[in-house]
């Protein structure tokens, strides 16, 4: 066993943080919570790629780096523990580039990846359903197959950043003779990327709870795409999607999507007077950030030991599911640890007089009831641990 | 960053997991709960052959050189099996504490006694308020001649009906700062003066009150320096914080495999109750406190090997694995339902000493405050 980081990796962390700094000083971001997700920035997304810093992983044929995951996860650690807005191109690097390179053609290779990598496209997860969620397999949009090309109908929601995305990585029905409710409804269900500026496509914002517009509905109404837009094997898709969101479970962003909260809440109890002590005197706000910090410090080597399984070669899985549940149960109870330290003033929205911390702690605690949905529910992630880690039946 | 155990270590795992398997069977631990003397010494010799007291001394001394962090694989496997008797007190608050500050003379005198498992070793450190301050040191050693004449009660002192030396723990002056004027002594336990009374504890652990009534004891059996000894005492409990948290991360595991176990073979409404989502979702829990338990010890096990400074981590270890034992013996006892209440089951056993192993060397209360502490609060 080893905790540290080697030299190289300290000097890539370095590099990052020294990329963010100057950066934050000279305007090109707010730290804000959840930057992964509401962080929308082309122009900085672009900047990042000019660093090498999308596909880090990926094989250098195509434009990656070929670095390993634990430099990834050095990365992704600086980016969201600065609140740095990688919305962009979070999705795409993260879990749409690695599926082509394991499933895609060769042209799709050729075609996405380098556009990935350059910042150029974002790419938006269109996977759950009104009627499918953690049961996705149940999926009701279809992908007809109709001479050189595939007709779309249905809805897709919850397609978070459609609205800003080039493509939505879409998971539909290429087999109808399986029906939603059939037991063997996994099978026929293909994967497609689909341009967004296809005729038939209608996507819709939906406010979620803390006023933020990532949420969409997306519409498929006769949209027509070519043959070329199916990614791997035809009705094959569930089990690629399987793999896919090990990795989309595997990042440290389960962890410290709101960590900016974290920094300043505990700078806030070291500085604020309360009943005329500070609060970081009180013994129930002491053993508040002490909880926070161990479980943070703990979730952090849950993170480090999936980027270790990946570059043993191997897909995480109940690994990642252990991480993104331990992570996510953490963000919450941070997010709500958070608002019960600032007292009165943590109902105060951002835009009032007296907001503390530019009301950054109340749209955290707003969106926090998603990170233990989104990605695999926590009663999901529960499953995958006992049936694939611990061997129970089903 | 590695998170497997290196080729050597899985080894030392492998054949620690045999050898205790085969000699020390649920029968035996239960028979030494009850046993006056509380360990077998024929099994102690054993272990001193296969080199377990000398693994992380010094080879001069007779040990095998070995980091602290084999030890710690050794640990999680004593504590997976329950072993009894005087290991942890002789190695862990004995023998190390003199490696690191004796002088030459007790190190020669001392180490290759307990590698060759000849010499039995524990501390004497608490008292009756219980406290892990330094104000709650108050015995008291007074300077005579070339000597030093120590008294007072010392109480959960582990093993020390059959220790043969004690590492004591007394204030040798007034002071205004609690930490200063502390000094360890190395005692020998058949000096006139010390009786003891061993003391009946939930999982048969052999804790013991220990008097000292104007116990002579050389000057030169001081261990590190006069009157600052209260900083070698925090490291040898940073220390045996993280060892026992390796002990319990041994019991925790043994304790998710029986319970999940237990759960595929089950039968109730016809179907295993591992099938059904409550038993799975506790289950999955359980694991979840396993590996942080797991993570954060080893951490802090790997840095006190190397010996870079880890007040937080050791902390963090602490706090987090003795939460997750608690939570998670709770689990397997739901689980096990009124089977696992029985006393010849094996999960009380495991349930009783997780508990003993939460309250040894401060609760996680003590600990998220040291934590605090050290993010600046």
């Amino acid at each position: 066993m080893d905790f540290k980081f080697d030299e190289e990796q300290e000097k890539f962390r370095q590099e990052v943080v020294t990329f963010l700094e100057e950066e934050k000083k000279q305007g090109a971001f707010q730290p804000i919570s959840d930057s992964w997700v509401h962080g929308y920035s082309h122009e900085f997304s672009k900047k990042i790629a000019q660093k090498g810093w999308i596909g880090l992983t990926w094989p250098k044929e195509y434009g990656g780096q070929g670095r390993s995951w634990m430099d990834r996860l050095i990365l992704t650690e600086e980016l969201l523990r600065y609140g740095a807005p990688t919305g962009w191109h979070w999705s795409a690097d993260r879990q749409m580039g690695p599926s082509i390179i394991k499933y895609g053609t060769e042209d799709q290779k050729r075609d996405f990846l380098p556009r990935i990598i350059r910042g150029e496209v974002s790419m938006a997860i269109g996977m759950s359903e009104p009627e499918a969620g953690s049961d996705m397999a149940s999926l009701q949009t279809r992908a007809i197959e109709d001479g050189d090309d595939f007709v779309l109908n249905g809805q897709k929601v919850w397609t978070s950043g459609s609205q800003h995305a080039n493509y939505i990585y879409l998971v539909a029905r290429t087999d109808p003779s399986f029906s939603p409710h059939d037991p063997k409804n996994y099978k026929g269900i293909s994967e497609f990327i689909v341009p967004t500026d296809v005729a038939g496509i209608t996507i819709s914002p939906l406010l979620d709870m803390a006023g933020g517009g990532h949420f969409t509905e997306v519409f498929f109404d006769n949209a027509r795409i070519p043959k070329t837009c199916l990614v791997g094997e035809k009705n094959r898709g569930f089990y690629q999607i399987m793999e896919q969101l090990d990795y989309e479970r595997a990042g440290i962003e389960r962890l410290m999507s709101n960590y900016v909260v974290f920094e300043w809440i505990i700078d806030y109890a070291k500085n604020t007077y309360r009943n005329g002590v500070p609060l970081y005197k009180e013994p129930i706000i002491r053993d508040k950030i002490a909880r926070l910090v161990m479980e943070f410090e703990t979730g952090r080597l849950l993170c480090y030991r999936v980027a270790w399984v990946l570059d043993q070669g191997q897909v995480p899985n109940y690994e990642a599911a252990i991480a993104k549940l331990y992570g996510t149960e953490f963000e919450k109870r941070l997010a709500s640890e958070a608002m019960e330290i600032l007292g009165f003033y943590g109902q105060l929205m951002p835009d009032s007089k007296y907001v503390p911390l530019s009301g950054s702690v109340i749209l955290s605690y707003l969106f926090s009831p998603g990170y233990s949905i989104q990605g695999g529910t926590s009663e999901i992630l529960r499953n995958v641990i006992a049936q694939r880690g611990l061997g129970l039946p089903r | 960053m590695d998170f497997s155990l290196s080729e050597e270590q899985e080894m030392l795992k492998k054949m620690a997991r045999d050898f205790l398997a085969d000699k020390c069977p649920k029968t035996l631990v239960r028979e030494m709960q009850k046993d006056e003397v509380g360990y077998p010494p024929e099994l102690w010799q054993e272990m001193a052959g296969l080199g377990w007291m000398g693994l992380v001394l010094p080879e001069r001394y007779g040990g095998s050189g070995m980091a602290f962090l084999d030890l710690s694989v050794l640990l999680e496997e004593m504590g997976r099996a329950c072993l009894p008797g005087p290991f942890f007190p002789t190695v862990v608050l004995g023998a190390l504490p003199i490696t690191d500050i004796g002088t030459e003379e007790l190190k020669e005198s001392y180490l290759p006694q307990i590698a060759g498992g000849e010499a039995i070793f524990t501390l004497a450190l608490i008292e009756y308020d219980a406290g892990l301050d330094a104000s709650s040191i108050s015995v008291r050693a007074l300077a005579d001649r070339d000597d030093y004449i120590i008294s007072g009660t010392k109480l959960f002192v582990p093993d020390a009906h059959i220790a043969d030396y004690l590492l004591c723990v007394a204030r040798t002056g007034e002071s205004i700062k609690a930490e200063d004027n502390i000094t360890v002594f190395l005692v020998d336990a058949k000096s006139p003066g010390i009786s003891h009374t061993v003391l009946k504890t939930i999982a048969g652990d052999k804790l013991c009150e220990v008097v000292f009534d104007q116990v002579r004891v050389p000057e030169e059996n001081i261990l590190g320096e006069l009157n600052q000894g209260w900083s070698e005492v925090q490291r040898i409990m940073e220390r045996a914080a993280v060892a026992k948290c390796c002990e319990m991360i041994g019991n925790m595991q043994q304790v998710l495999e029986m319970t999940v176990d237990y759960a595929k073979e089950r039968m109730q409404f016809t179907r295993p109750i591992g099938s059904f989502q409550a038993i799975q979702h506790h289950c999955a829990n359980m694991a979840t406190d396993v590996d942080a338990s797991r993570f954060s010890t080893y951490q802090a096990a790997w840095m006190l090997s190397e010996g870079f400074p880890c007040t937080k981590e050791v902390a963090i270890a602490r706090a987090i694995t003795t939460d997750a034992s608690r939570r998670m013996l709770a689990l397997a006892h739901q689980i096990h339902g009124a089977i696992g209440l029985t006393e010849d089951h094996d999960l009380p056993i495991y349930s009783k000493r997780a508990k003993a192993a939460e309250l040894a060397f401060g609760d996680t209360h003590f600990y998220r405050e040291l934590v605090a502490q050290q993010v600046g609060l």
